[in-house]
């Protein structure tokens, strides 16, 4: 066994049982923070890529922006073993049914997938390197990029004015 | 309109509030903390106020009350009589004392028949007002001229200041009389 | 790689370790003596000559000091805050360039721990994690104060990494390159980017404040408000490497303000140096001029803690959002300008 599988083997265990764990803590602060290590071992496999560039965003954006948020919030809201909603049993059941469909789907998908054998297409370029990168995404993906960066200018005027209407209502 | 009462300053400092629009560098605010830092970095070239407390001591006002003493006269005999006029004026109750006769042969050392035998201040409970020096017929107990702090100990019992601390040193007695003369 | 390489990085790599914790103990006692010399007094100077072995006597106090637990849910959390803490303030010095190259027994020793194509973005990352310490630390003390300190600096920091982010991204425009080494190096010769950047430099300056929680931004842990905000449950050296771990970060973001602005190991007549002298000599003069630079900044960061009072938490966000963002934005725009007019 190779060192980078032995590596892929352990970083996958340990995104796997931290995701589990994120689901199954109780205390959301604890979910919070499982998810935090979640996204850092995700991090880790997109190192094991050798994509700095890309790893070092998922660092910043999701551990280091998204989950802060999600945390302050559950501080904020400053949840007690009280307030927990108590779920009717039937939710449970069809959760149970839900999850073995979905795992049958999946594990079909898998079974009936068949390896990548073709060829990677050498151009002799480093596609880590931001440079190469800026340049694919602002020329070939052209549309797309500026496409997304609308989509998410109008969340962000969405989220401004839905928090400035309950201001002037009061 | 000059003489109003708004108008009078008595410290000569006085500013009147004004609630005009601050200009645009003014909100900036970056005059303001450029100011300030140089306040501050004058500071750090003053000379420093501190006083380097056991090796240098800070001169005494003339009537600064200090650690008491118990005076001698120009003889160099103790001045106390153990009247307890001391104890009585007290307003901490920190003296206490024993009187004893004066036995013959002893006339250089106790300017009175009776003299204190035994002379303790608490200087916890003692608060440095001086009425036992105001008090005091003989002119034996002061607190301007030992010119020294009573410093700071460990133990309580230590605070406890019999005569052993409190009478004036004969030589230093000696010297006031030198210097009489 | 050689086995030659693994030994070279990791003693540098200790030596920069080393480094660092020397320069975040003697900030402390910087910081006191900057504080006494700027009101008018002398500061610790019992132990050791002017007080030098003062950090030691403080840090023999925090080790030999009683170590208190509240009565948390969450010991292990507790636990990790401070640790957290302590790690991201310490790994960020990696990609930092040190210095030029050094020649030693043959070798050419770069003295850099690695050089990566995104240091900056590496920076960025491991700052944007450093808030987990306090924020976990706060939270598993169990108490309103600390959380409220750690809810604080949360926001903060969310908030100011934005208008960071904005504002190095001007400096990017001019570089075109991630790389601390490149930017370095770009700035050989008096080319500083302070000089074409100085709104992207204030505003950068401003923002390292805020994420290293100094006065005027130390809100997180503000004594008049919060009694000690998240630290407020920890004592012994737990709480040690709290405060070590703020030293650390400033003596950190101060070496990038003066990598990315004043042209890090760069100095007047680097070239006459090297072609007169030899370039290891230019080299070693380099790190002591880099080092300089630090200390200025890392005194200016006492100097200004010293003189502006902390803001209140509402001027604090007003700051953030409603200034820096789109001053950084305007900032960007004229970049632009710039570049495609002069080039």
């Amino acid at each position: 066994m190779s060192t980078v599988l032995l590596i892929f083997y352990i970083l996958s265990a340990f995104t796997l049982a931290t995701a589990f764990l994120t689901i199954y803590s109780k205390n959301p602060i604890h979910s919070a923070i499982y998810l935090v290590l979640c996204m850092v071992s995700i991090m880790g496999h997109y190192l094991l890529f050798n994509a700095q560039f890309l790893a070092l965003v998922q660092l910043i954006v999701y551990a280091g922006a998204i989950m802060v948020l999600f945390l302050f919030t559950i501080m904020l809201m400053n949840l007690n073993k009280e307030d927990e909603v108590h779920k009717p049993r039937m939710t449970r059941y069809a959760a149970v049914i839900i999850f073995i469909l979905l795992c049958g789907v999946l594990t079909y998908v898998f079974v009936d997938t068949k390896p990548i054998m073709g060829e990677y297409d050498v151009t002799g370029q480093d596609f880590q390197s931001i440079k190469v990168l800026g340049k694919v995404l602002l020329n070939e993906y052209m549309v797309p990029f500026e496409f997304v960066s609308i989509l998410l200018l109008t969340a962000m005027l969405g989220v401004v004015l839905l928090s400035k209407k309950e201001k002037s209502t009061r | 309109m000059a003489t109003s009462i708004q108008n009078i300053s008595l410290s000569g400092k006085k500013k009147q509030v004004s609630h005009k629009e601050m200009t645009f560098w003014e909100r900036l605010y970056l005059v303001a903390i450029i100011k300030g830092l140089l306040i501050t970095i004058k500071h750090f070239f003053r000379r420093k106020a501190t006083i380097h407390y056991p090796e240098q001591v800070r001169e005494f006002s003339p009537v600064y009350r200090g650690k008491h003493t118990l005076k001698r006269d120009e003889q160099g005999r103790e001045n106390c009589t153990a009247c307890g006029l001391c104890a009585l004026t007290c307003p901490a109750e920190a003296i206490t004392m024993k009187a004893a006769e004066r036995k013959p042969g002893e006339e250089h050392l106790y300017r009175e028949e009776k003299y204190a035998e035994i002379y303790e201040i608490n200087m916890l409970r003692c608060i440095f007002c001086g009425l036992c020096e105001e008090a005091c017929p003989k002119d034996a107990i002061y607190m301007t001229i030992s010119k020294e702090l009573v410093p700071a100990q460990y133990d309580r019992e230590d605070f406890i200041y019999g005569k052993d601390k409190l009478v004036m040193p004969l030589e230093v007695a000696m010297a006031n009389t030198k210097n009489l003369n | 790689m050689d086995s030659a390489l693994i030994i070279e990085k990791s003693i540098f790599i200790v030596v920069i370790f080393a480094v660092t914790m020397l320069m975040a103990m003697y900030s402390t006692w910087a910081e006191r003596k900057v504080a006494a010399f700027l009101q008018d007094r002398v500061g610790p100077n019992r132990a050791g000559w002017g007080g030098l072995l003062q950090p030691l006597a403080d840090g023999l106090k925090l080790f030999a000091k009683e170590e208190f637990e509240p009565n948390t849910p969450n010991k292990f959390l507790f636990f990790v805050g401070p640790g957290v803490a302590m790690a991201t303030a310490l790994i960020t010095s990696a990609v930092i360039p040190w210095g030029d190259k050094l020649e030693i027994f043959g070798r050419t020793v770069i003295l850099q721990a690695t050089d990566i194509d995104v240091s900056l973005l590496y920076i960025f990352g491991v700052i944007s994690v450093g808030v987990y310490g306090i924020m976990i630390g706060g939270w598993a003390s169990n108490n309103k104060f600390s959380l409220m300190g750690a809810v604080r600096a949360a926001s903060q920091m969310v908030s100011y990494e934005v208008a960071m982010g904005l504002s190095i991204i001007a400096l990017l425009m001019m570089s075109g390159s991630l790389s601390l080494r490149a930017i370095t190096e770009q700035q050989h010769g008096m080319d500083w980017n302070v000089f074409y950047q100085p709104v992207g430099f204030l505003i950068f300056l401003i923002c390292a404040f805020a994420e290293t929680n100094r006065t005027p931004f130390d809100l997180a842990e503000c004594e008049s408000e919060l009694i000690g905000g998240y630290h407020t449950e920890y004592s012994s050296m737990k709480m040690g490497f709290y405060l070590f771990a703020e030293y650390a970060n400033m003596f950190i973001s101060s070496t990038i303000l003066a990598v990315l602005y004043f042209g890090g190991y760069n100095y007047p007549g680097m070239d006459w140096v090297g072609i007169h002298w030899g370039t290891n000599i230019a080299t070693l003069i380099g790190i002591a001029v880099l080092f300089v630079k630090i200390c200025a900044f890392i005194f200016f960061y006492m100097w200004v803690r010293w003189t502006i009072p902390r803001f209140r938490y509402d001027q604090l966000m007003n700051l953030g959002w409603k200034i820096l963002i789109p001053l950084s934005i305007i900032n960007i725009m004229i970049t632009g300008i710039c570049i495609l007019a002069f080039k």
